[in-house]
């Protein structure tokens, strides 16, 4: 047995077992949480070469779990929040009076399915057991935002619909070409002829609207910003790193010598642009919810402006490692957000930031989760977003990518701009509104979230370490032979 | 004393911020007991740190926080000169805050926050390297905000917008140029200036106006001073520690190891940057000084005048001689005694009579002479009158500016005491010589709580007077002062 297999397993059945018992199956987190933290603990702990070939199948044939930096980073930080937006939801999709009793049983067994197929997708280097773990988490991602409107819901599908199926005739394409679909055996083999280079675009396309990059976005702030809060808080913060994540291996693994400049600027531009407009959309907001839901296009933006500063990079890990922490530091901060953001609005009744008027005083606790998790996702020390941005920033300046430096200072500025509002209404002292005392669990939810966020930026040096295990050769060692500045 | 005494006079006032922050309003009496515990606390450390250091120990705590950049704490003499001016008036503060507030919504919070100002002024004080200051620096804005906004009115929140558009912005701009400066030059910390020798001279220049611009802000250079007075929408305790001395004080303490520690002057001057910085900062002391006047509010005025004051010092670091950095080294103290006096003498007037505007102060020497005896004293030190305090700053820039070749310096001097003058004696003149308002039973120290609003002013008054009267004894800033220009600027 490997913590690799269980991290797939045992959120898979847990989703049979919330099946199985309906309503009841808001208990199963607390046997989830524990079994899932300390698998998270022990794939932590797993020497750095850990991997395990499932069935002990050998590649082609069989397929492979491997416990890379990406995996130990990501696969512990999804855990975290499976584990917290669970307990906040608890109160929220269990079988009180008066509530919708369909949603109590749904939500469990999506969001167990979620959980499998995104520890799968960060586990994995298949591309095509990539294509059934994005199936899983759309499939439960769609449920969930179906939640909160119809309509986002079935948007939603068509899109997520379309990005599997060019992300399959990729992998086809692929498979016909190389007898193979293992991103380890891909990045020996592949060579840049036409047939790799439309697969990999029209998987990069496809994956691309999985990941919400500007101008694939569309889809994101209505879903995101509709559904119930913990819902918003998982398509936030999981549903769109997978997509994002299975970019990245493809470009920095599989395809590393495929890939050209060109089209990691191409990349790195959307992702530019993703963080102006999506900040400037959250700035117009009047309502919190898309407010927070236009950050997530924003802070997306970053994951892949980042691609050219590490493809350029002296030093590709920092950037790398940079990326990471950012998808982590993204993954808490924007759940903590959306968490307290739900607890926020429901104690006003109201879903527009100037409903907020005194809660920093009447809700003290909810208020510091937003302010934490704020400071994190604008980028400000000390936090996770500040370490990620600030190893970006350096990156950028020193390879003299102006556009890149600018943007990445604009877009925190930018960020401090809309996310400052809310705060600053909350600490405004128009009448406190009376509102019940929070549920002290609801509460740890976002606050513990938040706190983690804040505290990776304590862990630089860790998680750098932790980010260059495995890292693929093309990280580990300079991509190009450019002479340093 | 062990290497960790910088990181522990960091962190100690992280105790009482929790214990502020979690206690209920009710409990108010504990919260202020343990806030002035703890500033009591640190102005003991402090004092046996200035022993220490006066005797020649280092003391330095460091930490790799990312590849080839580190954490590093330092406790030298330009140091220590910040930290005991912050923690000295911390604990004057306290005092004045519990008192000025009494019962209030919102203290626990505004204690809290507090607190992590102390933190995070601490914090910039005692930085080794560029990137340590800057996290700090970033700390203190974030600190500060709820602060300034702390009233919650429609004109806090907006100055709480204001001080955030620019003071994010300006650490923007300065860790663009600190990181800029890491990827020519490698880390850049104070102790070990970088070699810069290999760096085109325009390239120097882009980040220094980079970092200066950015502390600028902080320091409220013109034209980068507007969020100063709009932040005056703040209650008295926050506008007199934190824009007379906290905030202010990181942007300008900045810029002199900016000139003096990263760049080192003889850079500066090769690059023709020192006469740029002192022709701005000249700038600022007129137009501040010319605002001042203009303003009817008495914290408005008092504002203005922080905005010509501040740039005192960096007048003097950016002149580049022995005496000009004296003098703008211990105006840094000078200043932050005097302008604290004055904002808590308005705080009190405002408190006490309901004074804010210039034209209310009739009389009110008659009805309240001790706060405005110590204002007065703050006022004329303001000026320049010997013997107070500012008067030693004033002489000791004015010879700087004659040693360095620049006798302009000397116009500026005596314009900015003629505008000061201007501002300052109209205010006295109603206190003291027109007639009172009828305010029947007015007892200016009637209670405790009176005593404790008022007293504090009376202390810094005199620390006032003693710095200028004892200006040539063993622990004056100026013997400090001089000691910092001895061991690191004028080899």
């Amino acid at each position: 047995m490997s913590p690799l297999d269980l991290l797939v397993a045992a959120p898979l059945a847990f989703m049979v077992a919330a099946l199985v018992l309906g309503q009841g199956g808001r208990w199963l987190i607390l046997a989830a949480g524990p079994v899932m933290l300390g698998l998270s603990a022990w794939l932590l702990a797993l020497p750095p070469d850990a991997a395990h070939l499932v069935g002990n199948w050998d590649l082609p044939l069989g397929i492979l779990l491997r416990a890379d930096g990406v995996a130990r980073l990501l696969v512990p930080a999804t855990c975290v929040c499976f584990v917290a937006v669970a307990l906040y939801a608890w109160p929220e999709f269990s079988p009180k009076a008066g509530r919708e009793t369909a949603r109590a049983h749904t939500f469990w067994p999506m969001l167990y399915l979620m959980w499998g197929g995104s520890n799968a997708g960060y586990l994995t280097t298949d591309l095509f057991n990539l294509y059934v773990t994005i199936e899983m988490v759309s499939l439960a991602a769609v449920a969930l935002a179906a939640m909160g409107s119809l309509a986002a819901g079935l948007q939603y599908f068509m899109i997520a619909l379309v990005g599997s199926l060019a992300y399959l005739l990729g992998v086809a394409l692929l498979a016909g070409h190389y007898d193979t679909v293992d991103a380890t055996l891909l990045a020996v083999r592949a060579r840049p002829d036409l047939p790799t280079v439309l697969a990999l675009a029209v998987m990069t396309a496809g994956l691309l609207v999985k990941a919400a990059l500007f101008p694939l976005h569309g889809w994101l702030p209505p879903a995101h910003a509709a559904a119930p809060a913990p819902a918003s808080a998982l398509l936030s913060a999981i549903v769109v790193k997978l997509g994002f994540v299975i970019i990245l291996r493809l470009w920095f693994e599989a395809f590393a010598e495929v890939v050209r400049p060109a089209a990691i600027h191409l990349l790195g531009g959307m992702g530019a642009l993703a963080v102006i407009y999506g900040s400037i959309q959250a700035i117009r907001q009047e309502r919190l919810k898309p407010l927070v839901a236009y950050s997530t296009v924003a802070q997306l933006g970053y994951l892949f402006l980042a691609f050219p500063l590490i493809w350029n990079a002296r030093i590709p890990g920092e950037p790398w490692a940079a990326v990471l922490v950012h998808a982590v530091a993204h993954m808490l901060a924007k759940a903590a957000m959306f968490l307290a953001a739900g607890l926020m609005l429901k104690a006003v009744a109201g879903d527009r930031i100037s409903d907020l008027g005194g809660l920093a005083r009447a809700m003290p606790l909810s208020v510091t989760a937003f302010a934490l998790a704020a400071i994190s996702l604008m980028g400000l020390p000390p936090s996770g977003g500040f370490t990620a941005k600030f190893l970006l920033l350096h990156a950028a300046i020193e390879q003299g990518q102006v556009i890149y430096a600018g943007v990445l200072v604009i877009g925190g500025l930018l960020g401090a701009a809309y996310l400052f509002r809310p705060l600053s209404v909350a600490f405004g002292a128009s009448a406190a509104p009376v509102v019940r005392a929070e549920g002290a669990l609801r509460v740890a939810a976002p606050l513990t979230l938040a706190a983690l966020a804040i505290a990776l930026g304590f862990a630089g040096m860790t998680l750098i370490e932790l980010s260059s295990i495995g890292a693929p050769p093309a990280i580990a060692l300079p991509l190009a032979e450019e002479p340093g500045p | 004393m062990m290497a960790g005494a910088p990181l522990f006079l960091i962190l100690l006032p992280l105790i009482p911020a929790i214990i502020s922050f979690s206690l209920p309003e009710r409990l108010a009496v504990w919260r202020n007991a343990v806030n002035l515990l703890f500033a009591l606390v640190k102005v003991g450390i402090v004092a046996d740190l200035l022993r220490q250091v006066r005797g020649g120990v280092d003391l330095e705590w460091r930490y790799t926080f990312l590849p080839g950049h580190d954490f590093l704490l330092r406790v030298d003499t330009l140091a220590l000169l910040f930290v005991s001016l912050s923690v000295f008036l911390w604990l004057i503060t306290t005092v004045y805050a519990i008192a000025y507030f009494g019962r209030g919504p919102n203290l626990s919070r505004f204690f809290g926050f507090f607190n992590l100002c102390v933190l995070s002024a601490t914090g910039v004080a005692l930085s080794g390297t560029a990137i340590t200051f800057f996290l700090f620096y970033e700390l203190l804005t974030l600190a500060t905000w709820p602060l300034v906004v702390h009233n919650g009115d429609e004109k806090s929140l907006r100055a709480g917008r204001i001080y955030l558009a620019y003071t994010l912005a300006g650490s923007a701009a300065f860790l663009v140029g600190i990181l800029w400066l890491k990827t020519l030059v490698g880390s850049v910390e104070f102790t070990a200036p970088p070699d810069l020798s290999a760096v085109p001279p325009l390239t120097l220049t882009l980040i220094f106006v980079l970092c200066v611009g950015g502390l600028g802000v902080k320091a409220a250079l013109v034209p980068l001073h507007a969020w100063l007075p709009a932040a005056m929408a703040a209650p008295a305790p926050v506008s007199a520690l934190l824009h007379a001395v906290a905030v202010v004080k990181a942007g300008a303490f900045g810029i002199v190891r900016m000139i003096y520690d990263v760049y080192g002057i003889g850079t500066v001057a090769e690059l023709g940057l020192g006469t740029p910085l002192a022709a701005l900062a000249s700038v600022t002391i007129l137009y501040g000084s010319l605002r001042a006047v203009m303003q009817a509010d008495i914290k408005k005025r008092l504002a203005y005048s922080t905005v010509s004051q501040v740039s005192y010092i960096l007048l003097g670091a950016s002149l580049i001689g022995p005496f000009a950095v004296i003098g703008g080294l211990v105006h840094l103290v000078h200043q932050g005694i005097m302008k604290i006096t004055l904002f808590m003498c308005a705080g009190a007037l405002s408190n006490r009579l309901g004074i804010k505007a210039v034209a209310d102060l009739d009389g009110a020497g008659r009805l309240m002479p001790v706060t405005m005896g110590a204002f007065t004293i703050g006022a004329l030190g303001m000026i320049g009158v010997p013997p107070v305090a500012g008067f030693i700053s004033k002489w000791y820039l004015g010879i700087g500016g004659l040693q360095s070749g620049a006798p302009w310096v000397v116009a500026v001097m005596a314009g900015s005491s003629l505008l000061n003058a201007a501002y300052f004696l109209p205010m006295l003149y109603r206190a003291w010589l027109l007639p009172p308002p009828e305010r029947a039973g007015f007892r200016e120290l009637g209670t405790s709580r009176d005593r404790m609003l008022i007293l504090p002013a009376v202390v810094t008054a005199a620390a006032a007077l003693a710095a200028g009267v004892f200006a040539s004894s063993a622990v004056s800033p100026l013997t400090w002062a001089k000691l910092i220009a001895e061991r690191g600027y004028l080899e």
